[in-house]
């Protein structure tokens, strides 16, 4: 299926990605876009887990099985994040990141 | 059981017994029992330990025990006194004895109060009885927390502020002094084997100079920052101002002590050549402390810094005393430990007993006191004319040991310093009678003062005990010396190969 | 050999009295403790003569050699094996002597105390005081070795600052006491400081060894040097030092014309005829050691004279009667002074030892019977000022006589004391320094001036309106006057060669009319110009002060000595040292404290500056630390 896409493809993907999640995560206020930019992050590495392991070693199956476990994770930590940031706007009314700073020291 | 423990014990019960008291009565009262049982087995203690010696019983420690307490890093509990720390008990159990009576109205919380001082009581005796470094470091540490609180809550003016300094100034002392109770403990068997904080122990054995003169300044600086030794003496006035009457009494009659006796015992006693190495610098700190703190006190206008300034110096000659290494000083810086202990513990307790019938604590604020308050105002003098080295009372002969002991070194440096330090017995007398001119002499100022009644059975009491106590040193001194000399021979045996 | 072990009931007898009044006192009516007080000194001045008399014509002398007698000694306190202070009873001619004098005046001040401070309050805590003074100057004078008498010196100090304090409301009273013991505490640091010095080179505290010629005070002295004199000089400089300071000698003396705040029995007692002699008596006690450095002997002689005469001008100019006899107290104190310095050892040669104490003995009786008399004045007139007195010779009679019997002995009139003992000094002083003579013999003169000045003023003059006819003391003020009056008339003719001496021998003395008839006459050129200007009220002093203008002036302010004083101890002492070094204290010392604090909290709120609370923040940097890792790794691996 992937015959001719060379593994450079896979991994400029995963590592732009990688980037953009970062980058969206540094400089985006809002909580839940924020939580997108670390899903972005995640899925980079679910890319290169699959690459690697498809190309490297075809006969194996562990990055399949890790990446299926980052999807169970993500989705836990989406669900359990989302319940935090809905509390937060319950409390202040707001999900700017830069607000909360209450329990710095 | 040994009789050394009752010390310990007895402070416990006391504690335990206030638990179960239901009013402010009861409280006093036990704590009052309590501490009269205190008194009296360190009077036993005193009279048999004289009654020991005389029999000829020449042991170095008496009424020694040692109970293993961690055994792998063998810390043992080891507890023996000789003729110093006896007397020093004496001097704690009179002090809290008399601090008892002097808080006999305290209302704020008197259980937590009676307790905390109690306590910190308990932690003196241990401190004194025992022989063992890290015991001693535990007890240390017992005596100065309560510190905090006492001060923190039932203090007056800025509380929290004299409390906060007063507790890390002393915590960093104590931390320097657990730095050379290391050092000596890791080079207490330099053969190998285990490794002991006993001091008689760590006595024998021959510790490397440079080693001593590395941990010498830990261990002095250590304890000296509470003895009050020059430039570390200035959380004494700021927390003396603010502590309430007894914690002064208690604190600079007896938790002083604990600086110049951890001088003595630890920092000179074991480390004897960095001690002579050293000596000249620390010297001169306490020559400063002695002439600095009384100058100081001319200028001050509340009573209490008054008379943090006059221990200042006080304390200063203890040191200075112990510096000069022979009997005779070290004899005469003991028994100022003594008698400053009770001297300003009965000052304290006077300003105490003043403060609660003028509300004010400065001295150009009152006049005329002599005249409504005789009995206060006499015991006033009597406790001025003490601290000013009258003879007849006990500050008399510990300075003029003190004296005769520094002059025996003849060289320029010791005699200018001792003729420095002497010559504060002349500002003394100025600043002690300046106070006494201005505040119990003259005519009355205000009208209020007119209604003032004198003392109450319990203040007598207080006052009382302590007057006793340095008079009965002043008249007739003789077996108090005696008594002390006799504990200095081992000291000095140690320090005479470093004298020549 | 007779057991003088009894003597120490002498000194002891006192202390109890004082336990006993100070805190029973205030249990009985006043009266009570005044009796019991004099009562009790009474067994002592018995016990006195007896000593005295045992002493001086049944035991004491051993082929005309008086003995030096250890009566009682304990060990009080030790030091090292060989300095270690002693209480006890030392009984030689001059402390037998001092006894007498010390009892008997105290004696009389007890006896006439109750009736001069009948009534007023604290009259037990005055008799307790009185009671505790005597212990101390007892305990002085018989003390076995110095450190005793240091200790004594101390307690008469206090008691001395107690009693001039007696009335503690009066704000002069106070600062006068305050000043009395501040001055003489500064002295006896010189003391104190001699002391140890002495003790050190010699080994001992011992009056007997010190003072002993094959002792190692003066048989071995120690050669150690100090600035170009032997230690023994500085040791011996340093406690005249604190015999000066005690006897009001100048420049110490300013303390005891401010003494006379006190009571005037008290002014009597110890600032005339026992404490402040004290001084004297030290130099006289160590005397054997004076005579071998030459130095500080001359340093005694010189520092006598010049207060001497320096009391004598002044007391010309002062209008308050106790100040006047106060500053002839230390006139006559620098007398004896002067006579001890210009003192031999042995026989004639020791005349002026002799002299000194001799004149010690007299001065005692006439001024404390003048100081008493001074107190029936100032208790018929209610005031101490010389212009508020006049013509009182008709309502104190008895006073009137008694003042006059004083003042003859203290001008040198024959037959009265004064004129043997001063004349004695005179010879001395003749013999060894012409100098001092002629001052000592100006002295004189001044002296018979200005007690008859005194005399004619109070008793002659103008009279004034007083508000009620002054009246004659009561009869316990009276009849220690006329004891003492007595005891000025006749003290002259002891044979004191025969019993107080330099090196104990007794030797005989003769008058030398070259100097008698001289210090008679000058003595009656003073009485006579006194005469001239005060029996009537005359123009004549205030012309003469007018005349020395600027000299009468300083005079009249002593000499601006209080002045410099003040201004040593206000303005450098207070001002510039004390002030500043609580000032350092406060803001170097605990501000270097604080600073530790203050960095510390600092330090802390930058860093926890550094926990923003902004999540992204903290991801930035975890972002770009782990870059800045991967970037080094790779660095490093490549």
């Amino acid at each position: 299926m992937f015959e001719g896409v060379p593994l450079s493809w896979f991994l400029i993907l995963s590592t732009v990605m990688f980037f953009v999640g970062v980058y969206g995560f540094l400089v985006r206020k809002n909580l839940i876009t924020m939580l997108m930019s670390i899903e972005l992050i995640l899925n980079s590495v679910c890319i290169n887990f699959v690459a690697f392991n498809k190309i490297l070693f075809p006969e194996h199956m562990e990055g399949m099985f890790f990446t299926i476990f980052i999807i169970a994770v993500a989705a836990a930590e989406a669900s359990v994040a989302i319940a935090i940031i809905i509390n937060i706007y319950r409390r202040i009314v707001n999900i700017d990141v830069e607000k909360m700073d209450e329990m710095k020291y | 059981m040994n009789i050394l423990l009752l010390l310990i014990i007895i402070p416990i019960l006391t504690i335990i017994g206030i638990l179960f008291t239901r009013d402010n009565k009861q409280v006093r009262v036990v704590s009052a029992i309590g501490m009269t049982f205190q008194l009296i087995t360190s009077a036993i203690i005193i009279l048999w330990f004289l009654a020991e010696r005389h029999a000829g019983n020449t042991a170095e420690f008496l009424f020694a025990s040692n109970y293993v307490w961690y055994e792998t890093l063998n810390i043992h509990f080891y507890i023996g006194v000789d003729g110093i720390s006896v007397a020093m008990i004496g001097l704690t159990s009179m002090v809290i004895f008399a601090g008892i009576f002097a808080s006999w109205d305290v209302d704020d919380l008197p259980r937590e109060f009676f307790t905390s001082l109690i306590l910190l009581s308990s932690g003196v005796f241990g401190f004194f009885i025992s022989l063992d470094l890290f015991t001693m470091f535990l007890f240390y540490e017992v005596a100065v927390i309560p510190m905090y609180l006492l001060i923190g809550i039932w203090g007056t003016g800025p509380r929290h502020y004299s409390a906060m300094k007063l507790t890390l100034m002393l915590m960093g002392g104590s931390a320097l002094i657990l730095v050379g109770m290391l050092g000596l403990y890791f080079n207490s068997n330099p053969a190998g084997g285990p490794l002991t904080f006993e001091i008689p122990e760590i006595a024998k054995v021959n510790i490397p100079l440079n080693t001593q003169l590395f941990f010498f300044p830990f261990l002095f600086i250590g304890f000296g920052v509470l003895g009050a030794l020059f430039p570390f003496h200035t959380w004494s006035p700021d927390g003396h101002a603010s502590a309430p009457t007894a914690v002064s009494m208690l604190h600079a009659g007896v938790l002083m002590k604990l600086g110049g006796y951890g001088c003595y015992r630890v920092a000179v006693f074991l480390l004897p050549a960095a001690a002579h190495e050293l000596a000249w610098i620390f010297l001169i700190l306490t020559t400063i402390s002695v002439i600095y703190g009384a100058l100081g006190a001319i200028w001050q206008k509340d009573l209490k810094y008054i008379n943090a300034y006059s221990s200042v110096s006080h304390c200063g000659l203890v040191l200075f005393a112990i510096l000069m290494f022979n009997e005779t000083a070290m004899n005469g810086a003991i028994m100022q430990m003594i008698s400053h202990g009770i001297m300003t513990a009965l000052f304290f307790a006077l300003i105490g007993m003043i403060y609660g019938r003028t509300h004010t604590r400065y001295i150009n604020e009152m006049s005329g006191l002599m005249k409504v308050m005789p009995f206060l105002a006499v015991a006033y003098v009597i406790a001025g004319l003490a601290s000013l080295g009258l003879p007849g009372f006990s500050g008399f002969v510990a300075e003029m040991t003190i004296f005769v002991g520094a002059f025996q070194h003849a060289d320029t440096f010791h005699r200018v310093a001792t003729i420095i330090a002497a010559s504060s017995i002349v500002v003394t007398a100025v600043y002690i009678l300046r106070v006494v001119a201005m505040m119990l002499y003259g005519k009355i100022n205000k009208e209020e003062y007119e209604l003032i009644t004198d003392a109450k059975w319990y203040d007598r009491m207080s006052v009382g005990t302590l007057i006793f106590g340095i008079t009965a040193i002043g008249i007739a001194p003789l077996w108090l010396s005696n008594m002390i000399t006799n504990g200095l021979g081992p000291m000095i045996e140690k320090l005479l190969p470093g004298m020549n | 050999m007779f057991d003088f072990s009894y003597t120490i009931w002498i000194v002891l007898i006192p202390f109890f009295l004082f336990i006993l009044i100070g805190f029973l006192g205030n249990k009985f009516k006043p009266a009570v403790s005044g009796i019991v007080g004099s009562a009790g000194l009474f067994i002592s001045w018995i016990l006195s003569i007896y000593t005295a008399y045992k002493y001086f014509f049944v035991v004491g002398r051993v082929d005309d050699v008086y003995q030096q007698i250890i009566g009682y000694n304990t060990l009080w306190l030790r030091f090292t094996d060989t300095l270690h202070i002693d209480m006890g009873v030392f009984i030689d001619p001059i402390s037998v002597m001092m006894l007498i004098v010390v009892t008997t005046v105290s004696l009389m001040a007890h006896i006439y105390s109750t009736g001069y401070l009948k009534g007023e309050k604290g009259f037990e805590r005055y008799y307790a005081f009185l009671s505790l003074f005597t212990f101390a100057m007892l305990g002085l004078v018989v003390a076995t070795n110095i450190f005793q008498m240091y200790i004594f010196w101390e307690l008469v100090g206090v008691s001395s600052y107690l009693l001039i304090g007696f009335y503690y409301t009066r704000d002069t009273a106070v600062a006068a006491s305050k000043k009395a013991f501040i001055v003489t505490r500064f002295a006896d640091l010189g003391f104190l400081i001699g002391i140890l010095l002495l003790s050190y080179y010699c080994g001992t505290f011992d009056f007997l060894t010190l003072t002993s010629p094959t002792g190692p005070a003066i048989g071995t002295p120690p050669a150690a040097t100090f600035i170009g004199m032997s230690v023994l000089t500085w040791a011996m400089i340093l406690i005249f030092m604190g015999g000066a300071g005690k006897s009001a000698m100048f420049p110490l003396h300013i303390w005891l014309p401010d003494a006379m705040e006190g009571p005037t029995p008290v002014s009597a007692l110890i600032h005339a005829a026992t404490m402040v002699v004290a001084g004297v008596y030290l130099v006289a006690r160590l005397f054997p050691i004076y005579i071998t450095v030459p130095i500080a002997l001359q340093l005694v002689a010189w520092v006598g004279a010049f207060s001497s005469l320096f009391a004598a001008i002044i007391a010309c100019t002062q209008y308050d009667i106790k100040r006047v006899l106060a500053y002839s107290t230390m006139s006559q104190i620098g007398y004896m002074m002067c006579a001890l310095g210009v003192s031999g050892m042995g026989g004639h040669e020791g005349l002026g030892y002799m002299a000194s104490m001799f004149h010690l003995f007299t001065h005692a009786f006439f001024k404390a019977l003048l100081f008493l008399c001074a107190g029936a004045i100032i208790h018929a007139v209610h005031s101490n000022y010389l212009h508020e007195m006049g013509g009182l010779r008709k309502y104190l009679p008895i006073t009137h006589i008694t003042f006059l019997i004083a003042c003859l002995a203290i001008a040198g009139i024959p037959p009265f004391s004064g004129f043997f003992s001063k004349d004695e000094i005179l010879v001395a002083a003749y013999h060894h320094d012409t100098a001092l003579f002629l001052i000592e013999y100006v002295v004189a003169g001044l002296t018979a001036f200005y007690m008859f000045r005194l005399y004619f003023g109070i008793f002659w003059g103008k009279k004034q309106d007083y508000h009620h006819a002054p009246h004659e003391a009561p009869k316990s003020m009276t009849i220690p006057l006329i004891f003492l009056a007595f005891g000025a008339m006749f003290a002259g003719f002891i044979p004191f060669s025969h019993l107080v001496t330099s090196d104990r021998h007794i030797f005989e003395l003769h008058t030398e009319w070259i100097i008698a008839i001289p210090s008679i006459v000058i003595a009656l050129v003073g009485i006579g110009v006194a005469w001239v200007m005060y029996l009537k009220p005359t123009g004549i002093p205030g012309k003469i002060a007018h005349a020395l203008h600027g000299f009468y002036r300083a005079a009249y302010h002593k000499f601006y000595v209080d002045e410099l004083y003040l201004f040593i101890t206000q303005k450098i002492i207070f001002d510039h040292i004390s002030k500043p070094i609580a000032w350092f204290d406060r803001h170097i010392v605990d501000g270097s404290m604080n600073g530790i604090s203050y960095v510390t909290n600092q330090a802390s709120d930058r860093i926890k500056g550094f926990q923003s609370g902004q999540l992204q923040q903290y991801a930035l940097v975890f972002v770009s630390g782990a870059v800045i890792l991967a970037l080094v790794f790779i660095y490093l691996w490549t």
